[in-house]
Formats: C-alpha cells, sequence, structure tokens
C-alpha cells in the first residue's frame, strides 16, 4: 500500500511547477520516436506472426465438415481485436519500451543527472515522465492498428499459401458479423495498457537507488509489475465493458 | 552569501547531520570537508534543496530558503550552479547542448545569443571544438570541465562542487581546482565545495569547514589548518606521508 500511495504522489508530482509548453512538445516528439517509430518494425513481426500461427492452429482444430472454413478468419479476427493486438502485444511494449524507460530513468538517477535537472529549478519527474506518458499514450494504440492489421494479414497469406481456406473465404469471415464496438473496447484496452506501462515502468525507474545491479533490478521489476497490472486491468476491463 | 543554521538530517534512524551552522563567504572559495560518511554531499544536498533537513535553515543572502514558497525556491534555484562528483552530463545530449540546456530552460535568449554564451564559457574552462562530442567521447577531466561550464553559463551566484576532483589524476585535478577558484574570483561568487582531497584544501581552501561524524568541529582559513588544536582535524590532514613529514619539519 505504502508503494502505490507513492505512485499516486509521484503521478501527482507530474502535474506540478510544469516546464513550457514548447519544451513538452520536443520532448513528446522525441519520446514518441523512441516508443513508436522504433517498434513498429517488432510489433509488425509478431503480430505477422500471431495471426499466421493463430490461423494455421485454428484450421488444424475446425476438422469438423459441418462448420464452415471462413470461421477459422472470424477466429483470428476475434482473437486478434480481443486480445492479441491490445493485450499480448502490451506485454511485449513492457518488455521493449518500460524496461528501457525504467532502466534510462535509473540510470539517470544513479548519475545524479535527476539531481541536476532538480537544482537547476526544474520539476525532473514531469519534464522526464509526462512526455513518456503522454508518446505512451499517443503511439501504442497506433501500435496496436499496425498490429491488429498485420496479425489479420499474416493469417490472410498463410492460410491463402497453405491452403487452409481461400482468400475468398477468408475476407468473408473477416466482415462476417462484425462487430465495431470491439474496436473501440480494444482502444479503450490500449489506452489504459499504455498509462500502465508508461507511469508503472518510469516510477520503477525513477526512484531507483543505488547502483548499475539496481538498475537492473528496478527495469525487471518495472516489467514484470507493469504485466501484472496489464493483466488484472485485462480481466476488469473485459468484466465492465463486455 | 549563504548561512545555514542548525541543520539535522536523519535517514531512518541513522544521524547524519546533527546542528551544523555556518557561513559561506561570497568571492570566496568555502570548503566542506572531512573524511567519507562524515556527511559532506549531505549537507551540501541539504544547502541546494535536493535533501530537505529534518532541522534548520539555509539562507541565501537572508532569503530563506528552507521555508520558502515554490516560486521562491525556483527563483533561488536559477541562480544556483552546481557541478556533480561524475559530472552529471545528459548521456543523450552532446556538449554544447548540455551547456546550453540552462539558458534553453530558464532564459529566452536566442539562439545566437545562447551559442554565444555556451561558446564563452566552454572557452573558460578550456574546452573548444568539443561541442559536438557525446559525453562518452571525452575524458573524466574534460566531463568535470563540461560540469562547470554548465554550472557557470547561467551567471549564478552560487557555485556548489560536490568532489570536483574525484578519480582524476593529480594534475587534473590542480587544473579543475584552479579553475573553481579563478571563476569564484572572477565572477565574485559564493563557491562552497566538498572534497576531502588536501591537495584541494591547501590549494583553495579559503575558508574551511571540519566535519567529523555529522557534526562541525571547526571553522578556519587554510593558514589555521596544520595548527587547529582539533585532534579530528589532525588526524585527518596528517594522514598522508607528505603531510607528516611538512608536520615533523
Amino acid at each position: 500500500m505504502k508503494g502505490f500511495g507513492r505512485y499516486v504522489i509521484f503521478l501527482g508530482s507530474l502535474f506540478v511547477r510544469r516546464e513550457s509548453f514548447k519544451t513538452y512538445y520536443n520532448l513528446t516528439l522525441e519520446e514518441c520516436i523512441q516508443i513508436g517509430l522504433k517498434s513498429v518494425l517488432l510489433f509488425m513481426l509478431v503480430s505477422t506472426f500471431m495471426g499466421a500461427v493463430t490461423t494455421i492452429q485454428t484450421a488444424a482444430n475446425l476438422v469438423s465438415p459441418f462448420v464452415p472454413r471462413f470461421v477459422i478468419a472470424q477466429v483470428v479476427r476475434e482473437m486478434t481485436v480481443l486480445e492479441l493486438a491490445p493485450t499480448i502485444m502490451a506485454v511485449i511494449f513492457a518488455g521493449k519500451v518500460g524496461s528501457s524507460m525504467a532502466g534510462g530513468l535509473g540510470t539517470m538517477r544513479i548519475t545524479e543527472q535527476i539531481d541536476a535537472l532538480e537544482v537547476m529549478g526544474i520539476n525532473a519527474s514531469s519534464y522526464l515522465v509526462l512526455p513518456k506518458i503522454i508518446a505512451a499514450l499517443l503511439m501504442y494504440p497506433l501500435l496496436v492498428i499496425v498490429s491488429g492489421v498485420c496479425a489479420i494479414l499474416g493469417g490472410y497469406i498463410v492460410g491463402s499459401l497453405t491452403g487452409a481456406l481461400t482468400p475468398t473465404e477468408y475476407i468473408y469471415g473477416i466482415r462476417y458479423t462484425f462487430n465495431p464496438y470491439f474496436i473501440t473496447f480494444a482502444l479503450t484496452k490500449s489506452f489504459t495498457f499504455a498509462f500502465l506501462i508508461s507511469s508503472i515502468s518510469s516510477f520503477k525507474g525513477y526512484f531507483t537507488n543505488g547502483g548499475a545491479l539496481e538498475v537492473g533490478i528496478a527495469s525487471t521489476n518495472a516489467v514484470t509489475t507493469s504485466i501484472i497490472a496489464v493483466l488484472l486491468s485485462d480481466y476488469f476491463l473485459a468484466y465492465l465493458l463486455l | 552569501m549563504i548561512k545555514i543554521k542548525n541543520i539535522s538530517k536523519t535517514f531512518g534512524d541513522k544521524t547524519v547531520l546533527s546542528g551544523i551552522s555556518g557561513e559561506f563567504e561570497k568571492g570566496k572559495t568555502n570548503l566542506i570537508i572531512g573524511s567519507s560518511g562524515t556527511g559532506k554531499s549531505v549537507l551540501l544536498k541539504c544547502i541546494v534543496g535536493l535533501f530537505q533537513p529534518d532541522t534548520g535553515s539555509v539562507f541565501f543572502d537572508l532569503r530563506n530558503f528552507t521555508e520558502a514558497d515554490k516560486e521562491m525556491k525556483s527563483e533561488i534555484r536559477r541562480e544556483i550552479g552546481m557541478l556533480f562528483q561524475g559530472g552529471a552530463l545528459f548521456d543523450s545530449k552532446n556538449v554544447e547542448e548540455n551547456v546550453m540546456f540552462p539558458l534553453d530552460i530558464l532564459t529566452r535568449m536566442n539562439p545566437e545569443e545562447k551559442i554565444e554564451r555556451v561558446n564563452f564559457c566552454l572557452k573558460r574552462v578550456g574546452l573548444e571544438g568539443v561541442n559536438k562530442k557525446k559525453p562518452s567521447e571525452i575524458s573524466g577531466g574534460m566531463k568535470k570541465r563540461v560540469g562547470i561550464a554548465r554550472a557557470i553559463v547561467n551567471n549564478p551566484n552560487y557555485l556548489f562542487c560536490d568532489e570536483p576532483n574525484s578519480g582524476l589524476d593529480p594534475q587534473t585535478s590542480i587544473l579543475i581546482d584552479e579553475l573553481i577558484m579563478e571563476i569564484t574570483h572572477e565572477f565574485d561568487i559564493t563557491t562552497v565545495v566538498v572534497t576531502h582531497d588536501m591537495n584541494s584544501v591547501l590549494g583553495i581552501g579559503e575558508k574551511i569547514m571540519f566535519l567529523y561524524k555529522g557534526s562541525k568541529l571547526w571553522e578556519g582559513s587554510n593558514n589555521d589548518l596544520t595548527h587547529s588544536g582539533v585532534k579530528e582535524l589532525d588526524d585527518f590532514v596528517f594522514t598522508n606521508k607528505v603531510m607528516r613529514s611538512l608536520k615533523g619539519s
């Protein structure tokens, strides 16, 4: 509970004694490049394979002649939109971006760079962390959209190449009984996960004490805590919104 | 001038500083000396506001920093320059950007004025032609000099240096010490240096405060250092062979 209290106070500190809008604008753009653009390839690669694997495994399990083959595409769509793109990618996002945030801030802490900012009269938490959270909120939903498209494309390519289902069946299945609310749900989840991962990782890194070993521990803690928070919130969001 | 009154600080049940008072004079290099773990850096961090002291106050030219509101604290902090033990340069920025950083954040100078000021400060600390290098590409001594350039770029009234020559070879240490002293006199600022290096103490210590186990045991100039009559200070000063031989002669 003490840790949670410190986390809430830390979040509150991001919004006091802020610098100029221009400062945050530039920092947020830099973070968007770090968080978003530099993660796109990894997200595309992982998603494409996940979509492909989901297609093959679903095809292998749907052996009944009474189940039409387009259902494979329908399963791929629902899994991608509801879980794979927002939630599984959040685990990867925590591993790549969250650990980097915690490690970067932890290193800044132990090398007194954060102290240097404070001495200059700058609110270091706001200056360093707020742009990261804003950038994560902007970029993660976009990454989830890219991820969803790639997963569905991956399924399409593999389904066609292996003959599990024809392109026409796949497209029909993707469009069949499509519920647009699931996209809203996936984006709501992605905003929530982006906030949790970026804020928890920053919190863990910002309060690192000690040396290189502790920076490593902070990074690990950031990833594990973020993933637990993501999974818990995933359950509650599903319970509340579906 | 900086005045501290009755500064105490504890971490958990460990008392690190107890009731320290004193004055750091303008235009002089004021030294806080003592063995490792005596609370020198903690005292420095209490003075600059990185730690909140449990008791006591810090006055910057009669302005009570400890009890000041956020605006006043911000105003005072803008008059502070600080050199950290490891330089504390921002890894993601090059030398020029590091030195320019306080100007970007704290002033409304135009880009040309900023570049001019940065080049002046880098020249002043004897570093030219390294503007575009990253901190990882320069030596420890150069990092300290960049740190000094960053500390003085915004014309501070108060300069704080935490172990400015730790990890440096003796020659570079002397250069850094001399630079700190020259800058103090040239810009007539109040400089406070934390050190345990006797070369620095004897070389630049115009006013010295000796800490022992979190308490102030002695205060004076480097001329009086060797005949203070304080046993703990004598033990600290005459630790190395050169100083012992001087005492013997």
